[in-house]
């Protein structure tokens, strides 16, 4: 033991998502527990879900011996142990790493800046978020402490018209994709007879570059569920479904504990009070299909049948799942709903613009230093978003642009930095909200290459049913795929030429594509093409007229070569070429043959002298 | 996800769901869950279980990714190839692994301790690239380090962290 006088109890929060655990989250719990044993003082560990800075994860907040919370970025175990020894020993709190203190109502720790003060948090206003990597996300006490189920009880006290008005006055869109109002949606369902409703959580978050979802399940998770209770309560539903992708383990571990433990709160199964509401809730695992985070192909999905969609109408609010009439919310929508029950339409619709209120939920990703969840009022620029609070372009490298919306949106380029995030004004670009995936590129990424890459996700996530979407992308992968191919993969000289041929075609091809097919799987599928084409037309005609990728990406396009003067011949590519396509003695340069190269730059990997150079 | 003990007989595994068609994908799931894939065998009894043609439960089991016809390695790795990791270079973690593994997207190693598949996204996208084995993720990957893993895996014959 130290001389100084150390509390018999402590109090240590781990950020234990699935970003945190996979950097070593639960190797830094076992360190903490280790230091409370051998310093013999009872630490209670939080676990708690991500607070959204990934960038910094594991993230570890240790309680001061005056109550305030401080945060600490980037710890491995052993720095674990040296926290706990300088906050809890010495007192002493300002360490590398520190992120700052949370508000408690208390006066702040003099010289310790407030976390919302951080430049990652400045921009940020966590409504949705509010509980995620604050709470114990699997106690229903800590929920309750933080205002939890506040919103399902003044929902109760109120008839279902009056919470359908309450929504609707909130100005809340869905936050799925396509952005339609909530409220409407409800008011639907409300409208229809019937002796059976259904309330069904989409929580298939299927777009590529998206985490927005799993982040909430997993550190708010009965945010959700309530959502979900208060949604059953206005349409009249006295059943709920959540729709998981199998993909988030934990996410589904953490919902069916919250069912129990609800349970034996009395909040499902039976009637809650005297209002008479009873609700049920059960958990369905997705299996993973794309096109199963379309309505109708998700309903599918849960009877047990391929995920396909079918026209509409019949709406889901009329005849949804098992036929009935159903309301589909996305994870974000319900936490939202049971934000906006507890603290009021008002204080909702008080923030973002005016055909977009609230907030939004953003999965800032790709070549950005600061990568993790952010949420940000409606309107913002993205140059704040990107810049302010993603710290720029890592490695002091141009940026190019920003893909939203997934495979159903487009990419943004720099011109249009200064765009405000809402439904609209996205829409003037060419890209869509979507669920919030937000990809940031520099000039390393191929524009080409990522219009192919979506194409290629959608050839294969295409469910088959409707003919635009199964062939039609199919043939405009076909063209981009021969835009990035080789010359010496051409079949015959005519090949060569027909490429020119189907570039033309390409536009025509994509329209058809959006104003034929049946779900909106097929309508946005070719985005991200007439995006690319729109912003990045010089890009396109590099590969098609130079048979050059300006960005080194596309393998076919590159050609590698060994400086004859820089190769001091030690072998090593040689060796290392899994194609054996480096000849040449030892000792003397080295030549690639390039009819074998498959353009892995193992060789300019490994090479000591730089020699290898791609072009 | 590996279970050491003896796996439960399959009318054991599905009894406890009720006969309805709803039930389907659930089931196969847990089929999967414990056996690690869907046989024949297998399918032919939740068909008769169910009362449903095995066509139609086939063509369930190919319409969605999760399910697998053929029984997969014993360390299977999944690469992620979402947007967040495809900017962040998974296609060249991807290429790395079939040469380090000589195997295919889909295929499993001829000892039975490897299989290489990929999954559309893993929503860990702020520690991309990204790859999940046997459930555990790994982040922040690059060629080297996950030529390593590989290596430490094949000789110790299992997943060491």
């Amino acid at each position: 033991m130290t001389g100084n006088a150390l509390e018999t109890r402590s109090k240590v929060y781990i950020g234990m998502g699935t970003c945190g655990l996979a950097t070593g989250a639960g190797a830094v719990k076992t360190a903490v527990e280790k230091w409370a044993t051998a310093h013999s003082v009872k630490i209670d560990i939080t676990p708690t879900g991500c607070i959204g800075y990934c960038k910094a994860e594991p993230i570890m907040d240790v309680v001061t011996e005056s109550g305030h919370r401080v945060s600490y970025s980037n710890v491995t175990p052993d720095v674990a142990g040296f926290i706990l020894d300088e906050v809890l020993v010495r007192k002493n709190y300002k360490l590398d790493g520190m992120l700052g203190q949370f508000k408690n109502g208390k006066a702040p720790l003099p010289g310790i800046p407030m976390i919302d003060e951080h430049p990652y948090f400045r921009k940020q206003v966590k409504y949705v978020l509010r509980n995620c990597g604050v709470i114990d996300p699997e106690s229903i006490a800590d929920y309750r402490a933080h205002g939890g189920f506040k919103g399902l009880d003044r929902a109760l006290t109120m008839t279902r018209e009056q919470v359908v008005a309450e929504m609707l006055k909130s100005g809340l869109r869905g936050r799925g994709g396509a952005g339609f109002p909530a409220g409407k949606k409800w008011q639907f369902a409300l409208a229809s007879k019937s002796d059976k409703k259904y309330v069904i959580c989409n929580a298939d978050e299927g777009d590529p570059g998206a985490f927005m979802d799993r982040s909430i399940l997993e550190g708010d998770t009965y945010s959700v569920l309530e959502g979900m209770m208060i949604a059953g309560y206005a349409i009249g539903a006295d059943e709920g479904i959540v729709y998981c992708r199998a993909e988030y383990p934990l996410a589904i571990e953490r919902i069916k504990k919250a069912i129990v433990v609800m349970k034996g709160e009395g909040l499902l199964d039976k009637p809650i009070g005297s209002s008479g509401f009873q609700f049920t809730l059960r958990i369905k695992m997705g299996a993973g299909a794309f096109v199963c985070g379309e309505e109708t192909a998700l309903m599918a999905s849960i009877e047990g049948r391929r995920g396909m969609p079918r026209p509409r109408p019949p709406f889901p609010a009329v005849s949804g799942v098992f036929e009935k009439p159903t309301i589909i919310n996305n994870v974000e929508t319900m936490a939202n709903a049971a934000h906006i029950m507890a603290d009021g339409a008002d204080a909702f619709a008080s923030v973002g613009t005016a055909n977009s209120k609230g907030t939004k939920v953003f999965a800032l990703t790709g070549k950005v230093v600061n990568a993790g969840l952010v949420e940000v009022p409606m309107g913002i620029t993205l140059r704040e978003i990107v810049f302010d609070i993603g710290g720029g372009i890592p490695g002091g490298k141009a940026f190019k642009a920003v893909q939203i919306g997934g495979p159903s949106g487009g990419c943004i380029p720099a011109e249009h930095l200064d765009i405000q995030i809402d439904y609209e004004s996205l829409k003037t670009v060419g890209a869509i909200m979507g669920s919030g995936g937000l990809v940031v590129m520099d000039e390393d990424t191929c524009m080409v290459d990522m219009a192919r890459f979506f194409l290629s996700f959608i050839t294969s996530e295409s469910c088959g049913k409707c003919i635009p979407c199964r062939e039609g992308t199919q043939r405009l992968y076909e063209i981009l795929d021969s835009i990035v191919s080789p010359y010496a993969k051409m079949a015959d000289e005519e090949a060569n030429l027909l490429r020119f041929n189907r570039v033309l075609n390409m536009e025509s091809l994509a329209q058809v594509i959006k104003d034929t097919s049946l779900c909106g799987l097929g309508q946005t599928a070719p985005n991200p093409v007439l995006s690319t084409l729109r912003f990045f037309r010089k890009e396109y005609e590099a590969h098609i007229y130079d048979r050059k990728c300006p960005a080194h990406q596309c393998k076919g396009l590159l050609t590698y070569t060994i400086d004859t003067n820089a190769c001091t011949g030690c072998t090593l590519c040689a060796k290392k070429c899994p194609t054996s396509a480096i000849v040449g003695e030892k000792k003397k340069a080295h030549y690639i043959v390039d009819e074998k190269c498959i353009r892995c730059g193992t060789c300019r990997d490994v090479c000591r002298f730089s020699a290898v150079s791609v072009s | 996800m590996e279970t050491a003990q003896k796996p439960k007989s399959i009318d054991d595994v599905i009894a406890k769901y009720p006969k309805s068609r709803e039930q389907l994908i659930s089931i196969l799931q847990e089929v999967q869950a414990e056996y690690g894939y869907l046989s024949r065998e297998s399918i032919h009894t939740i068909s008769a279980y169910l009362n449903l043609p095995s066509s139609k439960i086939y063509g369930v089991a190919t319409f969605y990714n999760q399910f697998k016809l053929n029984a997969p390695g014993q360390i299977q790795i999944a690469i992620c190839r979402g947007t967040a990791c495809h900017v962040k270079g998974s296609l060249n973690l991807l290429d790395a692994c079939r040469q380090a593994l000589g195997i295919e997207v889909g295929q499993t190693t001829k000892d039975g301790l490897f299989s290489l598949e990929t999954v559309a996204c893993l929503g860990c996208c702020s520690i991309a690239p990204a790859m999940m084995v046997n459930g555990t993720f790994f982040g922040r990957l690059d060629k080297k380090r996950l030529e390593e893993l590989i290596e430490k895996w094949r000789t110790a014959g299992r997943i060491e962290e």
